[in-house]
């Protein structure tokens, strides 16, 4: 009984924010209600007993991903009033097609009725199990290749991203590696054969 | 008690109204990232509900590669929105027809 009411009011507040989002003017205020609609996912996550990727949604998501959001959005001195203007114009139709795709879908999940088996609550967990556990057991043996594959991916964002924002800026001081490569011993070094110094009354 | 049919009617809901925001806020592309995430974590939660139905760990597998895929992907168009607004001073959709015929 707990549990329901625990859920209804996320699941509550988690569309109150999802609206937030799509009606703020404000992009900071549209970035604030993304992250309410995080931590209300990460908390019916957990609800679901999904712990571990609760807890990364929050960490990664909403510590790493918003705030980039954010950072990106007060940086850039968008005109609000500009952008968003012609709001109206797209709202009915925007409000017809998902009304209709959120009514195809319910019908669809709840075309079995009540049915004791899909509403009537998860399945237990064995006595001892660890959703962390578990996973690790999973993501390290059988995917693993996919696991490799992924940190590659997140280097590929991060030398995209480094290459796409980096721009050269005049009269800024910096390395040039290819002339430091290239130097050779005898562009800076000059060796001189002279004779060795013998003492004033010879040896 | 809440099962399986309950979260995905969240998660259908969840889509829907990001679907809704692409529509709404079709100038703006800041948003329309944000409503990309939205999607992908309606997405989530359908893995999330189903792994926890069937009792298999793979679903929520799946669901750490697609958040790995989404932050890459955030990075990468925030990095894109950036150098757009530098060149051209605006992130309204509209506006970009650069390469339009």
């Amino acid at each position: 009984m707990i549990h329901a009411i625990l859920f209804y009011s996320f699941a509550a507040i988690l569309m109150g924010a999802a609206l937030g989002v799509i009606f703020s003017r404000n992009p900071v205020h549209a970035v604030m209600f993304l992250v309410l609609t995080f931590f209300q996912s990460a908390v019916l996550w957990l609800l679901a007993e999904a712990e571990f990727l609760a807890i990364v949604l929050v960490l990664v998501y909403v510590g790493a991903v918003m705030v980039l959001f954010l950072f990106v959005v007060m940086m850039l001195d968008i005109n609000v009033e500009r952008v968003s203007g012609g709001y109206a114009h797209y709202l009915p139709l925007g409000i017809i097609v998902a009304g209709l795709m959120v009514t195809e879908l319910i019908v669809i999940i709840w075309s079995k009725g009540g049915d004791a088996n899909l509403t009537g609550g998860f399945a237990a967990t064995p006595e001892g199990y660890s959703n962390t556990e578990a996973l690790g057991a999973v993501i390290y043996t059988e995917h693993v290749y996919a696991f490799e594959i992924a940190a590659v991916i997140l280097l590929l964002a991060i030398i995209a991203a480094i290459t796409l924002t980096m721009r050269r800026r005049p009269g800024l001081k910096q390395q040039n590696v290819a002339e430091q490569v290239a130097v050779r011993a005898e562009d800076r070094l000059r060796m001189v054969q002279m004779d060795a110094e013998t003492g004033e009354d010879g040896s | 008690m809440i099962g399986l049919q309950h979260y995905l009617t969240v998660s259908a809901i969840l889509f829907a109204l990001a679907i809704a925001g692409i529509f709404i806020n079709r100038r703006n592309l800041i948003l329309l990232l944000m409503c990309i995430e939205l999607m992908l974590l309606a997405v989530n939660f359908n893995f999330i509900a189903f792994s926890r139905y069937l009792g298999d760990e793979t679903g929520q597998v799946f669901v750490f590669f697609i958040l790995t895929v989404a932050a890459a992907e955030a990075a990468i168009g925030l990095a894109i929105l950036v150098v757009l607004f530098r060149n051209r001073r605006s992130i309204n959709v509209q506006e970009l027809d650069t390469m339009k015929g």
